[in-house]
């Protein structure tokens, strides 16, 4: 559907829901034509709820795994800086690191950002997934109680 | 007490159940074990020489009946002829189930003997398909299948069977309830855009009603002229609305577009405000978007939520059945007003029968010269008093019949209007037909468009299945042929087919039709007399036409609709 009407996506993710029935499909998608993808994808007759979060409606999270050029010299203040950012190094090699980092997408480009000096090696993502924050939340719409 | 049967009796027995009285098909390796119970069925099965015929066969089918056609095709190839008919039939909102055989289970993925992957393939051309992966599934999935087919906005639905489902076996259950949550068509509309739409008219000043194909779908024409009486609001019929109201109705101005006539045009154009329902601003209604009626409010009533907004912004939304918010608004208005108290509006009545006195459709038939592809479709309506349903293929002769046949009821005019499926009109006319073997059914074709797909004229004669098939024949590819004429700077590539179109009444003849030809206008009227007496199988006349002709009005495409070319001396 969004190939057919020339609707771009820039992450895709899926999964099953508390409902075996039903997975959710998280799809990160911008663009003036918002009002008509939501409709194009009501009409999909598999399609059974389509939730628009906009910009801070929503707890939005991302997973991503990325290998790090970490030789010995550099490796002490490579591990310092992802500390900082709850990355968990996930598999250490004798010329890299591998840091699985989770959270936020700004969070993720941050992290990306920092390491960027030190060649990036390989880099994969899980595609963002969200969920609408409780209106009762206490911490507000705008606020997340993670974000770095 | 259980009843075990094949997953073919199973299939056969759903489709019984759902009051299918016949099938368009072509049976192969996969299907096979389906045309098996189907011998001993009820069902008509009326076997077409290419299985894109049979889709278009099953969608003239349920245009002309209302109900669901049915087409039956093998896997692979068999599957991948049925795409053009089902995207025919998707863009045109035609409520059509195809099945399809598959390869056994074990083979899917394997690359085997005609294996294509239809699910992938059809996917994106059919409201919904399925795959049977369970025998259990196909009564469920049969029932399912008619219901997306005909409800809420219509359309095909393909259902994709493997062999070794259909050679399974299951105890027989009839299927349960529909269980489709993401499935919920509007019918009423919001009472409040309800109340809101009946303000606006009674508010406007120059409304037109902007009837679509929608208003057919619906079975909503009765209700749809009744509104329009109630409300006094001119009213135009798109190319698939053609019928929606009465021709002969005062109200009626004919159709606007691309090719319609110049008071449909000039008053969706002018006017305060569009009652638009169950049509979808179309490239070849609105001409340049940016341009189009760029005074009118819109009222929008569709039921498919995605066709409001998508082009034109809609200052009344309203979701649901045409025929249930007709019904609402009816309802509405008779309470806003007393009875004959509808805004007169004579100077804007005024405005549109002078555009009408001075740009009329027309056409001058020269009695010595080339017969006009125009003069045949009328002499036609003459002889039959309109009592005929019309079929078309796509081009130049589609637009002529649109324009110079009077449409007086609905579903009595079939032809291929979003996807423009040359070819289209043999096997819809063949599918009409059988669905409505008592009316006289009559395709006007083209010579390139009879090309495509006059092989299923076999499928008549064999069948009886008696149309009449009149080729507006110019020896070209005419359309396009006018398109280079205008704008192509009269470079005709590939487009020139005199002196090498084949002899129609000879391929009529060897095709079991009986075949005739008429080559000067005085003999028009005779040749029609003739194709209409025979009854006992399909004729087909070749009328050789005036090779120049060109339809107008027209809209250039991309263009604004306020410059409206009435004739070739509008383009010097």
């Amino acid at each position: 559907m969004f190939a057919r009407r020339g609707f771009n996506i820039h992450s895709l993710a899926v999964g099953p829901t508390v409902d075996p029935q039903l997975s959710r499909m998280t799809v990160v998608a911008d663009g003036p034509e918002m009002e008509q993808i939501i409709k194009q994808l009501y009409k999909l007759v598999n399609t059974v709820k389509v939730t628009e979060h906009r910009p801070g409606d929503a707890v939005e999270r991302e997973i991503m795994l990325v290998r790090i050029n970490a030789d010995s010299k550099r490796r002490g203040e490579i591990l310092d800086a992802a500390g900082i950012f709850s990355a968990q190094a996930v598999d250490v090699g004798k010329a890299t690191i591998t840091f699985e980092v989770a959270g936020d997408p700004g969070h993720l480009n941050d992290f990306l950002e920092l390491m960027r000096p030190y060649g990036i090696v390989d880099l994969v993502k899980s595609g963002r997934i969200a969920l609408a924050r409780d209106p009762k939340s206490r911490n507000g719409r705008q606020a997340d109680l993670r974000s770095a | 007490m259980s009843e075990t049967l094949t997953g073919a009796e199973a299939l056969i027995r759903a489709l019984e159940h759902e009051g299918v009285d016949v099938i368009f098909g072509m049976p192969g390796g996969a299907i096979l074990p389906a045309y098996d119970p189907l011998y001993d069925s009820p069902i008509r099965h009326v076997l077409v020489r290419h299985e894109q015929g049979s889709g278009h066969m099953a969608s003239g089918y349920a245009h002309a009946t209302g109900r669901v056609g049915v087409c039956v095709a093998t896997s692979g190839p068999g599957a991948t002829n049925l795409i053009t008919a089902l995207q025919d039939a998707y863009m045109d909102s035609i409520p059509v189930v195809a099945i399809t055989g598959q390869v056994a289970r074990t083979s899917i993925g394997m690359d085997a003997f005609q294996e294509a992957h239809t699910w992938g393939i059809s996917m994106p051309v059919t409201k919904h398909n399925y795959l049977i992966t369970d025998i259990e599934e196909i009564p469920d999935v049969i029932r399912e299948a008619f219901h997306l087919a005909a409800t809420g906005r219509p359309g095909p639905v393909l259902v994709d069977i493997p062999k070794d489902v259909l050679n399974d076996t299951l105890v027989w259950h009839r299927p349960g309830e529909i269980n489709l949550p993401g499935y919920k068509p509007s019918v009423k509309g919001h009472p409040k855009q309800v109340q809101a739409a009946v303000d606006m008219i009674h508010a406007s000043q120059r409304p037109v009603l902007y009837a679509g194909g929608g208003i057919i779908r619906a079975n909503a024409a009765d209700r749809l002229r009744r509104f329009a009486e109630l409300a006094n609001l001119p009213t135009v019929t798109t190319l698939m609305g053609r019928g929606a109201i009465p021709d002969s109705h005062p109200l009626a101005l004919g159709m606007p577009g691309m090719h319609g006539n110049y008071t449909a045009i000039t008053a969706m154009q002018k006017a305060d405000l569009l009652v638009t329902i169950g049509a979808r601003f179309d490239d070849r209604v609105t001409g340049k978007v940016d341009a189009f009626a760029p005074e009118a409010k819109i009222i929008h009533v569709d039921v498919d939520p995605a066709e409001i907004g998508k082009v034109r912004n809609a200052e009344v939304p309203i979701v649901g059945d045409a025929a249930a918010v007709l019904e609402q608004l009816i309802f509405a208005m008779e309470h806003f007003l007393g009875p004959d108290e509808a805004p007169a509006r004579e100077d804007w009545r005024n405005t549109l029968a002078d555009w009408q006195r001075t740009h009329p459709l027309a056409y001058d038939q020269d009695p010595d010269g080339p017969i006009l592809q125009q003069y045949v479709i009328q002499e036609l309506h003459r002889i039959t008093e309109g009592n005929a349903t019309v079929v078309a293929g796509v081009g130049q002769h589609q637009m002529w019949a649109s324009q110079f046949w009077g449409f007086e009821r609905p579903r009595t005019w079939i032809n291929s209007g979003g996807l423009g499926t040359m070819g289209y009109a043999i096997p819809a006319a063949i599918g009409a037909k059988a669905g409505m073997p008592d009316d006289l059914v009559v395709a006007f074709d083209g010579d390139g468009c009879f090309q495509m797909t006059m092989q299923e004229l076999v499928t008549a004669s064999v069948e009886k299945i008696n149309v009449k098939i009149f080729v507006l024949n110019n020896a070209w590819l005419g359309m396009v042929k006018q398109w280079q004429k205008l704008f192509y700077n009269e470079r005709y590539s590939a487009t020139d087919l005199t002196g090498h179109t084949p002899d129609f009444v000879g391929l009529a003849e060897a095709m079991g039709c009986a075949g005739f030809r008429a080559e000067r206008p005085d003999e028009v009227a005779p040749i029609i007399e003739k194709a209409l007496a025979i009854n006992d199988r399909p004729v087909v006349v070749d009328f050789v036409c005036d090779p120049e002709a060109m339809v107008f009005p027209m809209v250039p495409a991309g263009g604004s609709n306020d410059i409206v070319i009435m004739g070739p001396e509008d383009l010097t």
